[in-house]
């Protein structure tokens, strides 16, 4: 049944809701495809870093002359043959009050504060040169105390790692919602538990890569980017760079994977731009793997204590949490890094309707790599946590942990509804998800067999996660606090001459399948097949302004703009068809590439007619008609500060107590993200994310010793997710659409990775249960299971 | 380091012949010195299965050998494996399965499942897994490329097996 009235998105031959392939994909798939690694530009010249081998210690002197000296070698910089050429950059926003960071530059200056940091840069004409000559700079370095651990960062008489800002405290803030403290007096049951989730980081296939080409004869800088806001990083470079806003392009075409890791501002990418506009040539700069793990931002690190309150009926009473969140020595620019744990107190808990909520967060510097913003931002360490506190309340109260969610899940008739942290919740399905996942996952059978096994010795766990993920933000969310970066997007099609659909959005694309979708949608709204539209992304001269794809966003926000300005396109079309028909617009319609009669569908002219009576043969027209075969419409989002939408999932494993080892079985998500253009991509969407959060939960962690030296900074020694150890995913959704926008999607793309670390947890849980054993330390190793057993 | 080696071998069915720097990567040759950019690093050493390619017939990562050691080879790469249409139902099956998204590993997978359905034509679903366990993707989630190699295989035996 349609709850709507029939719209743009119900026309006959609707690409919407269609699982349509990528047509951009078949040039990724012959090899065919062109990362910023493959762009060579004449008298092209490269770049390698020397990196800080310390945490923390001081600079004394550079020698850089040997350096100089070698084959191949254009210039070595140091911080100071580039003071003056930018300006420093802070990660802060005026509206997380009271966050604080220290200025950071392109290269240390005096200091370095992470292992990893850039302190030099050579630049020559191979790679290989480059860091040949790396090699040959000797710094003389005065070891500092490293503060690598976020407890003790904060402890009383700890060295402040920016000793201007006085400690190490970068943030805090409390909530405090209803009578929490009569709530756990009243409890007939309270559990608790500290919960700790390791660093990890992205690990995207195409390392980082940029290539800064500064013209100096017009003063024209085009930056190929490895990135997800070109239009962002534009704005960036205007900011700390002497150069006009005429001056800057910013090219995004091909990238290998970003999930939130390539849109933040780093310093060596900050160096290269400022390299090219010293050398008036073009800078290339791709991260190896090596120093990928040491400075691609890192994600998570937490240390959550939280305690949950029940009645002996199974209502949840009260929530109060308490997170601990390292940063490294500064947030990061131009996101923060405060986001993450703020996240993590404003989500915990939402989805239940229980309105007694204390939460305390506490964000702090220390000398490891900058933590920041990476796919499910916050989300998952919430879910985890509160999904953990609900199993061990059924746990206390005697109720089967799927009982106790559906008696505490908020009602699926009650929205809008306001959590106690103050997220609004325009309308979501949690019942009607859970209710859906027991019947796809056959909850009771899977228990029975649970059973059955358990008696063999064979111990399988079986976890469930309900979850909301923040999409589709808006202006409030960054903005508002001073940050260049945009909350609307724009998109602009173009009838060409021979009846094909030009589109350029401000949406970007990182693989998803963001063209595909805009495409869907244009090529739906203005009657022509998928194959007459080109969908052009990713560069600041061709396409509108806006914001880019992040935080699940790109067709909450980026397909209603491409839907707005597809609508224009088309009046405009039919004002001109109607111009050389004699016909009134209103009585034609465009279908399959035609224009038709709306009431019998009988074909009039093509489109490629009207394309050419409009550009070459305005002859034939009236002498009134000025056609106009362009449209442009931009759109944000205003009602709510974000879309939520919601799910749940469920994982199956089994666990050899013996070993420790965790065998994924089967793992099923059952999400509603309102309006589903594209099923194929967005159900690839949440696999992905699943996997990402099975790393999380499994694998995953830059493993850190006490001097703040990562012990594992090779693809050999940090395990990510691989085909043989996944399972297959089942993933099934619900569509409440948001009736903020005429296409009333939400967002998709963090789903996964926000519940699935909680589900396998859960289910690790459940199944070391008999043993009256539990971890609560992500990732959940063979070593940590083997020592929550007492068994090592 | 400085010393050069002259090799001649067959780049996708193409003769070369080049003095390379004894310490080049087959990886950086192909796409540095031939432009075969179809190839690309994703760890330089040996893990994540992105640079896979063949080499006289097998998969090989070419990171982890030097142009210098392939004088006489025969070598293969994503350029020339679309063009000679070898593993065309490949490619559309991950196409329509869309079991790629950023793309950046799927010449390496392709590589790998191509060998894999050479040597076992019926693969199970596990094997499948197994067999692409040395190829990270970090997109996907895995799930899609197991399906569209599955698909392949059977496709592939439902026309008879003539492979």
């Amino acid at each position: 049944m349609i709850d709507r009235p029939l719209s743009f998105l119900d026309r006959p031959n609707s690409y919407i809701g269609r699982s349509v392939p990528r047509p951009n994909a078949q040039r990724l798939l012959q090899g065919r495809g062109t990362f910023v690694d493959d762009i060579r530009l004449p008298r092209l010249v490269h770049a390698a870093f020397l990196r800080s081998p310390y945490a923390h210690a001081r600079i004394r002197s550079i020698a850089t002359a040997e350096a100089a000296r070698q084959p191949g070698v254009v210039r070595v910089v140091t911080a100071t043959d580039l003071a003056g050429r930018y300006t420093p950059w802070v990660g802060v926003l005026t509206h997380m009050k009271g966050l604080k960071s220290a200025p950071q530059h392109p290269l240390a200056v005096e200091r370095a504060c992470w292992q990893g940091e850039p302190v030099a840069a050579v630049v020559a004409e191979s790679r290989a040169a480059a860091e040949d000559a790396v090699a040959q700079i000797a710094v003389d370095w005065e070891e500092l105390p490293a503060v690598a651990d976020a407890e003790a960062a904060l402890a009383p008489g700890a060295p402040a790692i920016q000793p201007a800002l006085g400690d190490n405290l970068a943030f805090t803030r409390s909530i405090e919602a209803g009578t929490v403290d009569d709530a756990f007096a009243r409890a007939d049951a309270i559990v608790e538990d500290i919960f700790t989730f390791a660093r990890h980081t992205g690990v995207c296939l195409e390392t980082r890569s940029i290539l800064a080409d500064f013209n100096p004869a017009d003063r024209q800088l085009t930056v190929h980017h490895s990135s997800q806001a070109p239009h962002m990083m534009k704005e960036i470079v205007l900011r700390h760079f002497p150069l006009a806003e005429t001056g800057v392009r910013v090219i995004c075409r091909d990238v290998g994977g970003s999930y939130g890791i390539k849109i933040h501002v780093y310093p060596d990418e900050m160096a290269v731009i400022a390299l090219s506009l010293l050398l008036g040539r073009p800078v290339k700069f791709v991260a190896d793997r090596l120093e990928s793990f040491v400075s691609d931002i890192h994600a998570r690190e937490h240390r959550v204590s939280a305690r949950m309150a029940v009645s002996r009926s199974g209502e949840i009473l009260a929530v109060a949490i308490d997170d601990l969140t390292g940063i490294g020595p500064y947030s990061t620019y131009p996101r923060t890094s405060a986001v993450e744990g703020n996240q993590v107190i404003n989500l915990t808990g939402s989805w239940y309707r229980c309105a007694n909520y204390r939460a305390r967060l506490r964000v702090a510097f220390q000398t490891k790599p900058p933590m920041s913003q990476y796919r499910a931002v916050g989300h998952p360490i919430a879910c985890a946590v509160t999904e953990a506190l609900v199993d061990r309340a059924a746990q206390a109260v005697g109720l089967d942990p799927a009982e106790l969610r559906r008696r505490n899940l908020i009602a699926d008739d009650a929205y809008p509804w306001t959590s106690p942290a103050g997220l609004r919740f325009e309308r979501l399905s949690h019942q009607r998800c859970l209710a859906r996942m027991l019947e796809l996952m056959d909850y009771a059978g899977l228990r029975r067999e649970q059973a059955a096994l358990r008696a063999k010795g064979i111990h399988r766990g079986i976890g469930l996660a309900s979850f909301v993920e923040i999409t589709n933000p808006g202006p409030a969310f960054y903005g508002v606090g001073g940050a260049p970066i945009s909350a609307q997007d724009g998109c602009t099609l173009r009838l060409d001459p021979g009846g094909s659909i030009t589109v350029a959005i401000s949406v970007t694309e990182q693989g998803q399948g963001t063209e595909t979708m805009v495409a869907q949608i244009a090529a739906s709204v203005l009657g022509v097949s998928l194959e007459r539209v080109r969908v052009v992304t990713g560069d600041t001269e061709r396409t509108p302004y806006g914001g880019g794809t992040w935080a699940s966003r790109g067709t909450g926000i980026g397909g209603e703009a491409a839907l707005q300005a597809a609508k224009a396109l088309r009046a405009n079309i039919l004002t001109l068809a109607g111009a050389i028909l004699q016909a009134a617009p209103a009585v034609l319609d465009i279908s399959d590439g035609w224009i038709v009669d709306a009431a019998s569908g009988a074909r009039r002219i093509g489109l490629d007619e009207v394309g050419r009576a409009g550009y070459f043969r305005g002859d034939t027209l009236p002498p009134d008609v000025q056609p106009e075969l362009v449209a442009t419409r931009h759109y944000q989002p205003r009602e709510y500060p974000f879309a939520f939408t919601n799910g749940v999932q469920a994982s199956w494993l089994e666990l050899d107590v013996e070993t420790g080892f965790v065998t994924l079985l089967k793992h099923w998500v059952v999400e509603d993200c309102g309006t589903v253009v594209n099923p194929l991509l967005v159900d690839e969407q949440i696999r992905g994310g699943v996997v990402q959060g099975l790393g999380a939960a499994l694998f995953e962690e830059c493993a850190y010793d006490a001097h703040g030296q990562l012990l594992n900074g090779t693809l050999a020694d940090y395990l990510v997710p691989m085909a043989g150890e996944m399972p297959d995913i089942a993933v099934a959704h619900l569509a409440t659409p948001t009736a903020t926008s005429e296409l009333g999607a939400k967002g998709v793309g963090e789903a996964g990775t926000a519940g699935a670390p909680a589900a396998v947890m859960n289910a690790i849980n459940d199944a070391l249960s008999p043993f009256g054993a539990r971890v609560t330390a992500q990732p959940a190793t063979p070593q940590r299971i083997l020592r929550a057993l007492g068994r090592v | 380091m400085s010393e050069a080696v002259d090799i001649r071998l067959t780049v996708n069915g193409e003769a070369v012949a080049r003095r390379v720097p004894a310490r080049q990567n087959l990886i950086d040759f192909l796409r540095e010195e031939l432009g075969f950019t179809g190839t690309r690093a994703g760890c330089e050493h040996g893990v994540c299965g992105a640079c896979t390619l063949r080499i006289d017939g097998a998969a090989v990562r070419a990171c982890l050998i030097f142009a210098a050691q392939l004088d006489g080879a025969r070598v293969e790469t994503i350029e020339g494996l679309s063009q000679s249409g070898e593993i065309a139902d490949l490619q559309a099956a991950f196409h329509a399965r869309n079991a790629l998204q950023c793309g950046f590993c799927t010449a390496g997978i392709l590589v790998a499942a191509a060998e894999l359905l050479r040597d076992t034509p019926r693969p199970s679903r596990a094997e499948i897994r197994d067999h692409l366990s040395g190829n990270y993707c970090r997109c996907t989630g895995y799930h899609a490329i197991v399906d569209a190699v599955e698909a392949v295989a059977l496709q592939r035996g439902a026309a008879g097996g003539a492979r």
